[in-house]
């Protein structure tokens, strides 16, 4: 696997915002590999970063955002030294998204169909536009929508077609990498699984990467086999999703997050939440960012940064693995 | 097309109410325009003569039934009745000769004003932060703020008559006889200039600042993000996708702008003196010409209406969602 190009590969990423206090880290020091073919899971609380990071990739930062630091690569290509013409090339053939509200991602003005004929135009010059309609006619039928509905505007469709025309448009070029930022979010839970099952059907016959943003913890440890735990910025943990249907072994937020979800088949329920608030980004705890809300919280944690440590194959950032490492190397 | 006729409907129903109002209030006023007439010749006017002028502005003892037939009759053949202060010329020989100078001074000053400031809006919030953008909206806002009738009285006084570079008052050089001839047409530009500029300049800013703005926070929606990642051009991102649906909160501004045409240029052409609707109305208000009165408001109110009907057409045109009226 290792020698395998990945489709993205981020090292030592950090975004920030310039604003009036200074700049201000969303992403903070994050490096993840992730290879053809698999669905990698992003999983944070709002405002830890992870829209920040799919934004990033995708080169589409906004409101004064900037790559402070590090190198993304997506197919080998570092993506923020493409100059404008080459990044409107490459994105959507390469690499695409699925934005975070479905209803506002499509142009109310134009139909369905122009707004696909869109990608095509501005990719492929040659292209005829009965070639392009036949395309497009494929697509909705990918995603398993009547193809009389490309004549429709986007205020006929539901919001669940609305999401599949969206996913149909962002694997229009077949990308390597689809970036999907929430994408059932602003959705109810049936037509959530209806459009997950979608997703996870197209992906088995493209074989494109996948990088799922999501708070959902359950959604996204069953939909990916790899899921980056983000806190403050920051990947805290990076493991296999197998390993989250278990407490052992994980950072102290991690088995917080797994001991809050809800069980049906449970006998016995106990659901803790974690306490406290995420942290304020312009005023970062010391030390490991998560101490205040920490139980296992010791003073070297409020004072110095923890270190990668790599338990089973996984990452974890945590000084309560120093101890476990000092036995492992001891014995 | 069931909205379209929707529209169609609702114009006709209003104007009737319009017409019909019209009709009604100066009959609900105390006195009649054949006392105020008899007053105004301060008995030099015989009862038998009141009675005859009664009749013939058709408020006599006939019914209010018969007087709504026979203004009815009126209006559709153009028999809107005589003025007071012209009497007896007919009140739509005046306006006929009146509302085209309107129309053409400040119908064209409003396209124009529509069109370059919603230009310019789309212009410099691509260009954000540049040079234009810091200045434009400032500048054209300093001129709408300043009280029109003083940059309208400033500029007949400077490049009227200190610097003498145009005419000072009316329509066209009276010296030039009208006629489809180059000198006459130069003329009525010529004139109309000045007034049209301070129109302009007045009008401009808040299509300006109305357009940026909207262009700003259309900007900022998730489709034309989505637009901008999936490799749309520039060109298309900006008009097809941004300023397409920035535009139409303008329509709606254009609307009210179109209607307040015929009404709305009073003070230009009495500081210009520019022979159009605007100038006679206030004459008329002055003299209390009833039937020129009425005529005016009524042509207001048409003109607002049929505005709004044109817009409300050109919206339906412009977004989809308007036109669901069960086409699909």
């Amino acid at each position: 696997m290792e020698e395998k190009q990945p489709v993205l590969e981020l090292e030592n990423v950090s975004v920030g915002y310039d604003s009036t206090a200074g700049m201000v880290q969303a992403v903070n020091d994050v490096s993840l590999k992730i290879y053809e073919n698999t669905i990698v899971g992003l999983i944070g609380e709002s405002g830890s970063g992870k829209s920040t990071l799919g934004n990033a990739i995708m080169h589409l930062l906004k409101n004064n955002a900037v790559l402070t630091n590090g190198t993304i690569k997506v197919m080998g290509k570092e993506v923020h030294s493409m100059n404008k013409n080459e990044l409107r090339k490459f994105r959507w053939s390469q690499m695409s998204m699925v934005f975070q509200s479905a209803m506002n991602a499509l142009n109310p003005v134009l139909t369905i169909e122009a707004q696909i004929l869109d990608v095509y135009r501005s990719h492929y010059k040659n292209m005829s536009k009965k070639e392009a309609r036949a395309r497009a006619r494929e697509l909705m039928e990918i995603v398993s929508i009547d193809p009389t509905h490309l004549n429709s505007y986007p205020h006929e469709l539901s919001g669940g077609m609305r999401q599949r025309v969206v996913i149909a448009i962002a694997i229009a070029l077949d990308p390597k990498l689809v970036i999907m930022d929430e994408p059932t979010t602003a959705l109810d839970v049936v037509v959530q699984r209806s459009i997950l099952d979608k997703i996870k059907q197209i992906q088995k016959v493209k074989k494109f990467a996948i990088l799922f943003i999501s708070h959902d913890f359950s959604l996204v440890s069953e939909l990916a086999s790899k899921v980056a735990i983000m806190y403050a910025g920051r990947f805290i943990e990076v493991t296999d999703s197998k390993s989250l249907s278990h407490t052992d072994q994980h950072h102290p937020y991690t088995e917080g997050l797994i001991n809050a979800i809800p069980h049906l088949t449970a006998e016995e329920v106990t659901i803790t939440g974690i306490p406290g608030n995420p942290p304020n980004l312009v005023d970062l705890p010391s030390g490991c960012a998560y101490h205040p809300r920490c139980q296992f919280a010791t003073e070297r944690c409020k004072t110095e940064r923890p270190v990668v440590h790599q338990i089973d194959n996984r990452d974890v950032e945590c000084h309560l693995y120093d101890a476990v490492r000092k036995e492992v190397l001891e014995s | 097309m069931r909205y379209v006729m929707n529209r169609i409907g609702f114009f006709i129903l209003s104007l009737w109410a319009a017409i019909t109002i019209n009709f009604i209030l100066p009959r609900m006023m105390p006195g009649s325009p054949a006392d105020a007439m008899f007053a105004k010749f301060q008995g030099q006017l015989t009862t038998t003569a009141l009675e005859a002028m009664k009749k013939s502005y058709g408020i006599g003892d006939t019914s209010l039934w018969q007087q709504y037939v026979d203004y009815l009759h009126g209006l559709v053949t153009f028999n809107w009745g005589l003025s007071f202060m012209q009497y007896p010329t007919p009140v739509s020989d005046m306006i006929q000769a009146s509302v085209p100078w309107t129309i053409g001074l400040v119908g064209i000053s409003t396209l124009i004003s529509v069109f370059v400031g919603t230009a310019l809006g789309v212009y410099i919030s691509w260009k954000r932060k540049g040079f234009l953008d810091n200045t434009l909206p400032v500048v054209s806002m300093a001129f709408q703020a300043l009280p029109y009738f003083w940059v309208a009285l400033l500029c007949v006084f400077i490049f009227g008559f200190k610097l003498d570079w145009f005419p000072m008052a009316h329509g066209y050089d009276p010296a030039i006889t009208p006629g489809f001839t180059s000198e006459y047409i130069l003329s009525i530009l010529n004139h109309a200039f000045l007034p049209a500029i301070t129109l302009i300049l007045g009008g401009l800013s808040g299509w300006i600042v109305g357009m940026r703005n909207n262009m700003i926070y259309t900007l900022g929606e998730d489709y034309v993000t989505f637009a901008e990642a999936k490799g749309v051009k520039t060109s298309r991102l900006m008009f097809t996708y941004a300023a397409r649906n920035a535009i139409l909160p303008q329509l709606t501004s254009f609307a009210i702008a179109i209607g307040n045409v015929v009404s709305g240029a009073i003070l230009t052409e009495q500081v210009f003196s520019y022979p159009g609707i605007g100038n006679q109305l206030t004459s008329a208000v002055q003299s209390q010409d009833f039937p020129m009165i009425q005529s005016s408001f009524l042509l207001i109110a048409v003109a607002v209406l049929v505005a709004n009907l044109i817009v409300d057409l050109l919206y339906s045109r412009l977004d989809p969602r308007i036109r669901t009226g069960g086409s699909n």
